[in-house]
């Protein structure tokens, strides 16, 4: 998905019903906001965390300092490590991290639902569609956030649903 | 390990000083040892306490230090110091050093983060430009650093090596900075932003051989904030005025960075683009091309029965026989005897010799449960049930050479052989089972016959061998408060005696041929790891009889009132249907030196299949043909959910033809998402997609046009092909992706070989539009040459397509190659490489279009009819108006009308009219090719990748 596909579905997400143009900028293909009372903003997450606020929902930044450094950390993530590997390694290690990490928690932030979570999902979508059922059992609390993330109103939007299987398929019993 | 003293300056005096947890006055008290040489900087605590983890020399501690100051007085700071590959946060893999832990268990692990936190904690608020840098920094400016700082401390480099990679991104600052005239990045004052860059930037910066002059504004910048207290203080911690060589230790620790200038961060899969092409590939292809219908061999003469041939490829292809008390699903059908199919046919157009077989599985419990519901007798069951399969795939084009049951007299002599073998060879044990038997019913109840409640979850309808609800496996002497289902009284339990296949005794055996069989197979990684994972778990001995009647009779004494256990006798079902067909079954099935089996199946047959079965054959000595590639397809589900009969969600084979949709477009959909790899979906608005993008818009329009052309333009005879080298290159490309072709289906990767077709196809419409052969027709003599030679290999195209197409659509390829009149050889063989089949003076059929356009009230009326809750769920019309596209008839007029309005535009300028006429024709001439972009399902700009002539 392209970044500027990417920040109009999160537009849509957002509610925000005026459909900003965007360009775009190198090689990497750079979302370019131009807005109207000032410069150019530049970047996915820069541009994302724009749009929160002019959708008036600032709490999708996080409401503590805490949150809102923990949200700024895994959109960091999104563009660094999820956007900068395409290698099957790299994903192999990203997914098994996240993995771990979300062992305990419902969102990226714990509890609450934020722009973090927006962000990776879409981010993440197209290693997860890829995924063999056995790779979504081995992940399986990626799989618990990302099903239910994808589950989450108006999220989703056109991307593909991604189907986890509840049972459990690859236990070594027979 | 060594700890480190830190201390952070009052940078606010204005601040309470009791409130400063991290003061002047503070930080000058004794720092507190603590065990495992980390040193705690003295705090009270106001908002609890947290750890900072930082490594000798790493670079990210910079930043955080100096930025480590804005949160005095909000916490409570300890810092340890661990060693540069010590894993601090438990859930990352690679260690990762500044990390600051929080006193909620929380984990900060990225420099940017933290640094924002301490601005947070000291009432800062986030802003867009902020934000900006601090992505920027994050993806533009590390990456470059990273590389030029690895060079500088740990490779030695100097001068422009260093500085090669980091140029653009200093300079970006400096303009930044220069434009904005600010002596901040973010402003008038000092802000995260330039604690951030600045403490990133400082390592390589402070030694002024990599502080480009030129940059005067990054210069003033840099000094301004180097010179302030926490800055220095910083740096002084870090870089213990050994300069840059301070880093080393950690840096030396770190993999080397990627070249960062050639990785790809875009989220977009490649462009299809055109890959290069040497001159010799061109000039191969163009000489086969040459060659033409002469290249094509002689057919095969096609024999009944077919026998393996000696010397030649002989392929046994078998589908996994259905169970037959039900009706298929499209699940099944793609998982099994679709999947066959399209191999089987590639396989024949390869001229191998080729035996595709497949049946209905009929012994069982499930039988005689069906026929009891239905009131029927189980062989009145099995007739009926065979029945229904054999129509379903003949509506499906399945091309069986032959379609058997396994309730044969041969079924019964070649499964009671092989048990003799076993018997004989000692691979056979006796043992007692404990079983629930119903007195009233006089018999032994299977576990689908037995009813009760579960003994883990308490669920009161579960079935003697799994509970419905939770999902566990039940051994149905466990049930609770057991039920015969048949008459409802309780059953005993009894002990009844059993025959077991010895699997221990065989695994050696096992082992030894998939050591010699699986290298260089094409066996599917499912298959692979299911088979090793029982393999790892260590066989144990399978029982193979059953009390029931309906199945193969045990021949051994003691044993007259049983049968053998379906998954002991189904797969001896392709032995025997073999053997219903043709009474030198056994060239087939008892000669491996000279066949090549492929077995197809869903995943969860492949115990049987690649370990069952070949036990038994291994152990019955008898020199059978064992299975060579076994091509396991993971599940398809339906919707969002499964396919289900008793709910009456999906669509059964029998059910597929009432939707009105030809069979054809069935099986290119269910092969376009066959679950290969992977899960997979049927969705009912993705199928109108794939129709109406894939097979209308590009393979059915290129087509169509290719024949029209002729028909139109030539009057039905292929025109004079005069090659120039775009379609020399062309020729090359379509080459290439046809042996791409055979390459992904050879390894029967049969979902990605339909890809190539319709990357043909899509090069094929590119190629049309380039050249613009309907214009050409109406220019000079040299135009009409061009136009005859773009049509003519346009249609040889289509015809390569209509052979490409066979094994996935049968009937379209039929169709195509009736319209096109192709010459019968060509056919029936498909070549490596692409000839001329088409030469000119070839006269051509009548063209008409292949392909409806799918309507999107007729498929949301079929997915309500289908059902299972997805009526409720929004018809994401979002996706489906962006693909709709017109009709080729439409296209066609389009195009028509741009002709004409462009012929007006030239002659209106070569009459040289009035500068506003001309105006007013254009700008019809430009809406009317808008119009034609969007019904062809274009963007109406210029498409990518396009050619100059």
């Amino acid at each position: 998905m392209a970044a500027a596909a990417e920040l109009t579905l999160l537009e849509k997400s957002l509610g925000l019903s005026k459909g900003n143009k965007y360009s775009a900028q190198g090689e990497r293909q750079i979302p370019v906001l131009q807005t109207n009372n000032g410069p150019s903003l530049t970047g996915l997450t820069t541009i994302a965390a724009h749009l929160v606020k002019q959708a008036n929902k600032e709490y999708l930044l996080g409401s503590t300092a805490e949150e809102k450094a923990i949200v700024q950390q895994w959109l960091e993530y999104r563009v660094t490590r999820v956007d900068g590997h395409s290698n099957k390694d790299d994903i192999r290690t990203l997914l098994k991290d996240l993995n771990s990490y979300l062992e305990d928690k419902v969102y990226l932030t714990g509890y609450n639902f934020t722009l973090a979570d927006i962000l990776l999902y879409y981010g993440l979508h197209r290693f997860i569609v890829d995924l063999t059922v056995q790779e979504k059992e081995k992940y399986l609390n990626v799989s618990r956030w990302f099903c239910h993330i994808q589950h989450y109103p108006g999220i989703r939007q056109h991307l593909s649903v991604v189907v986890f299987i509840k049972n459990r398929l690859y236990t070594n019993s027979h | 390990m060594m700890g480190e003293i830190v201390y952070f300056p009052d940078r606010c005096p204005e601040k309470d000083l009791v409130q400063n947890s991290i003061s002047r006055r503070a930080s000058r008290r004794t720092l507190h040892s603590q065990a495992g040489g980390r040193f705690r900087l003295h705090q009270r605590g106001i908002h609890g306490e947290m750890r900072l983890f930082v490594s000798e020399g790493a670079p990210g501690s910079l930043p955080v230090l100096a930025a480590a100051g804005r949160a005095q007085g909000r916490a409570e700071l300890l810092i340890s110091t661990v060693g540069p590959e010590e894993c601090v946060v438990p859930f990352l893999t690679r260690p990762k050093v500044p990390v600051l832990q929080l006193d909620s268990g929380n984990y900060l692990f990225s420099t940017s983060a933290i640094c924002r936190y301490f601005f947070l904690l000291s009432g800062w608020e986030q802003d867009d430009l902020t934000n900006q840098w601090l992505e920027w920094e994050a993806t533009e400016l590390q990456p470059a650093l990273s590389a030029a700082l690895y060079y500088l401390v740990v490779q030695g480099k100097k001068g422009e090596d260093v500085l090669g990679p980091v140029r653009r991104a200093l300079t970006h600052i400096d303009q930044s900075l220069s434009r904005r005239s600010c002596p901040f990045l973010a402003g008038e004052t000092e802000s995260l932003a330039d604690v951030v860059l600045w403490g990133a930037l400082y390592p390589l910066l402070q030694d002024p051989a990599y502080l480009p002059e030129e940059l005067g504004a990054l210069h003033s910048w840099f000094q301004t904030l180097s010179s302030q207290e926490p800055c220095q203080r910083a740096a002084e911690t870090v870089l213990k005025q050994q300069g840059v060589l301070a880093l080393r230790p950690y840096l030396q620790k770190q993999p080397q960075p990627g070249s960062f200038e050639g990785r790809a961060v875009s989220n977009e899969p490649e462009e299809e683009g055109l890959a290069a092409l040497s001159e010799e590939e061109i000039a191969m292809a163009v000489t086969a091309w040459e060659k033409g219908l002469e290249s094509l061999p002689p057919l095969r003469p096609q024999q009944t029965p077919v026998l393996p041939v000696a010397g030649e490829r002989n392929v046994l292809i078998t589908s996994a026989l259905p169970y037959v008390n039900n009706v298929p699903h499209l699940g099944n059908i793609i998982g099994c005897v679709l999947s066959a199919d399209v191999f089987a046919r590639y396989s024949r157009l390869r001229q191998w010799n080729t035996l595709y077989l497949c049946g209905t599985d009929e012994y069982g419990t499930a039988t005689e449960t069906k026929a009891m519901e239905e009131g029927l007798t189980p062989q009145e069951i099995c007739d009926k049930y065979h029945a229904i399969h054999a129509d379903i795939y003949r509506w499906f084009n399945i091309s069986f050479d032959t379609f058997g049951r396994t309730t044969t007299p041969q079924q019964t002599k070649i499964t009671q052989d092989i048990f003799q073998r076993l018997l004989t060879r000692g691979f056979v044990l006796q043992d007692t089972v404990e079983q629930l038997r119903c007195e009233r019913c006089a018999r032994f109840l299977a576990d689908r016959f037995v009813e009760g409640v579960c003994p883990f979850c308490g669920y009161e309808e579960a079935r003697g061998d799994q509970c419905d609800k939770c999902g566990k496996l039940i051994n149905a002497v466990e049930l609770k408060k057991p039920q015969c289902k048949v008459c409802r009284s309780c059953p005993v339990v009894k002990s009844s005696r059993h025959l077991f296949l010895d699997l221990p005794k065989l695994e050696k055996r096992l082992e030894e041929w998939l050591g010699k069989t699986l290298p260089g197979s094409d066996w599917t990684p499912n298959a692979r790891f299911i088979i090793r994972s029982w393999l790892r778990d260590g066989l144990k001995p399978r029982c193979i009889t059953r009390d029931l009647k309906w199945g193969t009779p045990v021949p051994l004494e003691g044993f007259e009132d049983k049968v053998f256990y379906v998954w002991f006798d189904a797969t001896i079902g392709y032995l025997s249907i073999t053997a219903n067909y043709t009474d030198q079954w056994e060239r087939w099935w008892k000669n491996p030196e000279q066949v090549n089996l492929y077995q197809f199946m869903a995943k969860d047959n492949v115990p049987f299949h690649g370990l069952v079965f070949p036990c038994s054959a291994l152990g019955a000595e008898d020199n059978y043909t064992l299975v060579n590639h076994l091509i396991a397809t993971e599940y398809l589900n339906y919707e969002d959910g499964k396919f289900s009969k008793s709910r009456g969600v999906g669509v059964f084979g029998d059910m597929a033809q009432d939707t009105g949709i030809p069979a054809d477009i069935w099986r290119f959909y269910l092969l376009y998402i066959r679950p290969e790899g992977q899960d997979s979906a049927f969705s009912w608005t993705d199928m109108l997609l794939k129709n109406n993008s894939e097979l209308l818009n590009n393979l059915g329009n290129f087509i169509n046009r290719a024949g029209m052309f002729v028909s139109k333009f030539f009057g039905g005879y292929v025109p004079e092909m005069v090659l120039t080298s775009d379609d020399r290159r062309l020729l090359a490309h379509v080459t290439l992706e046809l042996q791409h072709y055979h390459q992904l289906l050879e390894k029967v990767r049969i979902r990605e070989a339909l890809r190539s077709i319709l990357t043909i196809s899509r090069h094929g419409n590119q190629y049309i539009q380039v050249n613009e052969p309907w214009k050409r027709i109406k220019g000079s003599e040299a135009d009409r040459q061009r136009a005859g030679t773009v049509t003519g290999l346009a249609v040889n195209i289509a015809a390569l397509l209509s052979v490409m197409l066979q094994p996935y659509m049968p009937t379209v390829g039929g169709t195509i190659q009736a319209q096109l009149q192709l010459p019968p050889p060509a056919c029936r063989v498909l070549l490596t490489n692409f000839v001329c089949t088409l030469p000119a003076g070839h006269q051509i059929g009548t063209v008409s279009p292949l392909f409806q356009k799918l309507e999107n009230d007729q498929i949301e009326s079929l997915r309500q009819r289908f059902g299972g809750g997805q009526a409720k769920a929004p018809a994401a019309p979002a996706v489906v108006e962006a693909v709709v596209t017109a009709a080729p008839q439409q296209v066609q007029v389009l195009m028509d009308e741009v002709t004409k309005q462009g012929n007006i535009v030239r002659e209106l300028k070569a009459q040289k009219a009035d500068k506003n006429q001309v105006a007013a024709e254009v700008a019809k001439l430009l809406d009317l090719k808008k119009q034609l972009a969007l019904a062809e399902g274009k963007p109406p700009e210029t498409p990518k990748g396009k050619k100059k002539k």
